[in-house]
């Protein structure tokens, strides 16, 4: 009954691991051949490859995990989609129904552990709702805000030799769930007027955008009005990241110029961000002029940080596609010369110190000047999934990105360990792609194990390793807040990476020299059926910059390590 | 501000353990807590009461509207309503102790509802302050054993919390 629901919801891949109390499903799989499952090598694998496969298609994946343990091992995961609001299913066995409770093998209350970061979870109490809940389960996944939803299954709800009428709901109906499905038009009325009169305007998009399939509304929108637009982390390629009209990303390590916009502008209008921590900075000194229009899709993530003047609650698409019908049939039109005024200001803070990073004359690579490289060599076109660090900061940074769904990394919970198997899930779906994972010699040794899988299912992505043998991210802050005690924070004992990705049966170049990079970059990717690990050296003193001082506004900001705003 | 939210609730295991879960895991706090099926056996009806500025229970009503089991939520306190608690209380009584707890619990309206020879119980409904105003006018009377149901509450006149 599982796989065939799975089925007749049109899911091609799951990811998984078996054991005993899946057993019976597991069966059931082994005996036909529309749902394929992918065997990795540690749980928290197949969520992010799941999780990965959302953040491309917009549609949930879905990871399968045996009881205890394997749910255990997926709870990661499945925090790390909860955060960023991506869909998906995750399916984990449980012990027989009459054995919960008892301490019986391998049992744990996969509900009440996954609570608190899932969208919602179901408990199979009657073989006989198997489609319905299924059905259910991948309709909240993806509708609405987006979110992963568990479905726990005790053994014997899957008993291969007892049979239950089965028929798989088309449309579902929940008297306590109803997503929204247009914002409000007196509101959106009254946010377009305010957009047709601002002076200093400053589009701050999120990953509201990207998930919510509104990139196209929000470019649209964005040149009929010319205003600037900055993105998010999680919002990157909602806009094109070598438009003139971009300005970068905002927030901690956000663009100089995307931060200053931000705090002189007397309008700001957010779509599908939810004004994170790592955004706003001090809330109390966050935009002292500025007037906020929010559409999210979720009301709790409006004035939840940072009080709106306009809420709109419903999907950015349609409310976006909305507001560009009115500025089109407005008799109003945007205020040419105060923008202009304004373009001129961010333009000047662009020369200033847009994107700036200093080289020395040692032949030891920066870090900005790799993913630089991956940007020309892939023509800005590839997928790239992160980790967590540094590594991910200078992506962000430095790769421009000029599609959605291309940027896939873990925000809200920031999971080392993602970028691997999240890349991987992107692969898996996207043969032809190409996908590269940029990481760091930290991140990459949490979930290594998974160049086997890579190995079994021919996977052939890339694997830019920032090596600069330290947790960079964590000596950065031991750098400015703990006057350089670097408790920790550094890599002793690193494996030789090219030996041991060639036994795994992949290839691995090591690279030292920026004169080097662009010939073995390009080598790599011409190897279309061969998985390459770059093993890559920089310098192990880059800081990330800008990066805005703690407990300040959006302005305050180191911009190199002796200067600041 | 002292807040009583109403929350009408798919009737479902699991539902109860969203809500108190929501509660801890956002740092929000509960006052009190109840919880009953309705007419309709398919929902519940939860009362809570909290403390928070506004944008607090603003949140609160927003983060419970977004539980999956919750059909509907409302905030009490934003309207006319009426409240309601019960308390039984044990008390010692004896000699003339007797006599003045009994004074006491007709000034407030409560019964007794169990007598021995050496202890009265009160039950007492009412607004909440109405049973603390109650328990500190018993003076030196010295209590054992207080057990309160928490609050439920209702809007009045025509507005209804259903389906
Ligand atoms: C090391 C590190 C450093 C970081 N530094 C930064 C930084 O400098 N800058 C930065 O921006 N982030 C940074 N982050 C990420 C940060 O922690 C947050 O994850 C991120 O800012 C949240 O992005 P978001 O606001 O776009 O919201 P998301 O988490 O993407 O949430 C999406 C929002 O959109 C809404 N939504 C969903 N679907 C729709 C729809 N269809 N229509 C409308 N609304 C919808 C949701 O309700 C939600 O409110 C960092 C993370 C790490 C790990
Ligand atoms: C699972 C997990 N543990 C710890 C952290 C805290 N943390 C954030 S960045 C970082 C360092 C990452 O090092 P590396 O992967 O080498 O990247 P770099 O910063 O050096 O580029 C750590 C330990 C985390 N984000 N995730
Ligand atoms: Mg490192």
């Amino acid at each position: 009954m599982v796989v065939r629901a799975l089925k007749d919801e049109g899911v091609q891949y799951i990811y998984g691991y078996p054991g005993g109390s899946l057993l019976h499903v597991y069966d059931a799989l082994f005996q036909q051949e529309d749902v394929q499952h992918i065997l990795v090598r540690h749980e928290q694998a197949a969520t992010h490859m799941a999780d990965a496969y959302a953040r491309a298609t917009g549609k949930a994946g879905v990871a399968l995990v045996t009881s205890g343990p394997g749910a255990t091992n997926a709870v990661t995961g499945i925090a790390t989609a909860f955060m960023d609001s991506i869909p998906m299913v995750v399916i984990t066995g449980q012990v027989m129904s009459h054995l919960i409770g008892e301490d019986a093998f391998q049992e744990t209350d996969m509900l009440g552990i996954s609570r608190p970061v899932v969208k919602h979870n179901f408990s199979v109490q009657r073989p006989e709702d198997i489609p319905a809940i299924v059905r259910k389960a991948f309709h909240i996944a993806e509708s609405g805000r987006p979110g992963p939803v568990v479905i726990d299954l005790p053994k014997d709800m899957t008993t291969p030799t007892e049979r239950y009428p089965y028929e798989y709901p088309k449309q579902v109906k929940m008297r306590s769930y109803t997503p929204i499905t247009r914002g409000h038009t007196g509101q959106i009325k009254k946010a377009t007027d305010l957009l047709l009169n601002a002076k200093r305007p400053v589009i701050y998009s999120g990953g509201g955008v990207i998930m919510g399939d509104a990139s196209e509304q929000l470019t649209e929108l964005a040149r009929l009005l010319n205003f600037p637009v900055t993105n998010t982390l999680m919002g990157l390629g909602g806009y094109p990241g070598t438009d003139r009209q971009f300005i970068g990303m905002l927030g901690m390590h956000g663009s100089y110029e995307a931060n200053m916009a931000m705090h002189h502008a007397d309008l700001i209008l957010a779509v599908g961000a939810r004004f994170d921590d790592r955004v706003t900075n001090a809330t109390d000194k966050f935009c002292p002029t500025a007037k906020i229009v929010h559409i999210d899709i979720d009301p709790a993530s409006i004035s939840k940080t940072v009080q709106a003047d306009i809420p709109i609650v419903g999907p950015a698409k349609v409310v976006l596609d909305e507001m560009a019908q009115l500025v089109k049939n407005s008799k109003k039109q945007p205020d040419a010369d105060a923008l202009k005024a304004w373009w001129q200001q961010i333009d000047e803070w662009r020369q200033r110190h847009g994107g700036r990073y200093r080289t020395d004359d040692s032949e030891l690579m920066k870090p900005q000047q790799v993913i630089e490289m991956l940007s020309l060599v892939t023509n800005g076109d590839a997928f790239v999934t992160s980790d967590v660090g540094q590594h991910q900061m200078f992506a962000a940074q430095y790769y421009k990105f000029n599609k959605p769904n291309r940027w896939i990394n873990s925000g809200g919970l920031g999971t080392m360990g993602f970028g691997l198997p999240a890349a991987m899930g992107v692969k898996m779906n996207f043969p032809d792609a190409d996908v590269a994972c940029v990481t760091g010699e930290g991140s990459i040794q949490m979930n290594i194990q998974e160049l086997s899988t890579c190995k079994q299912y021919d996977l052939p992505v890339k694997i830019l390793c920032l090596n600069n043998q330290s947790l960079g991210m964590v000596r950065q802050w031991q750098d400015m807040n703990y006057e350089s005690r670097h408790s920790q924070s550094y890599m002793q004992s690193l494996p030789d990476f090219v030996k041991l990705v060639e036994s795994y049966g992949h290839v691995g170049m090591k690279v030292d020299k920026y004169s080097d990079l662009e010939g073995a970059m390009r080598e790599a990717f011409a190897l279309k059926d061969r998985l390459v690990f770059m093993d890559i050296a920089v310098d192990p003193f880059e800081h990330v910059y800008p990066m805005q001082v703690p407990r300040g506004s959006m302005r305050d900001m180191w911009l190199t390590k002796t200067e600041r705003t | 501000m002292r807040h009583i939210i109403s929350v009408l609730m798919e009737n479902e295991p699991g539902a109860l353990s969203r809500v108190v879960g929501l509660f801890s895991q956002r740092n929000y706090n509960i006052e009190s807590l109840t919880v009953a099926p309705t007419e309709d056996a398919t929902l519940s009806r939860l009362t809570v009461t909290t403390i928070g500025n506004d944008r607090v229970v603003e949140q609160i009503t927003k983060q419970l509207n977004k539980l999956i089991d919750v059909v509907k939520v409302v905030d009490l306190s934003e309207g006319d309503h009426i409240e309601r608690e019960v308390m039984m209380i044990k008390l010692k009584a004896s000699g003339q102790m007797r006599a003045e707890i009994k004074r006491t619990c007709d000034i407030f309206r409560g019964q007794i509802i169990d007598v021995t020879p050496t202890t009265y119980t009160v039950q007492l409904v009412g607004a909440s302050d109405k049973l603390d105003a109650f328990i500190s006018a018993l003076g030196s009377a010295s209590i054992m054993e207080v057990v309160r149901s928490g609050v439920c509450g209702i809007a009045r006149g025509e507005k209804v919390l259903s389906l």
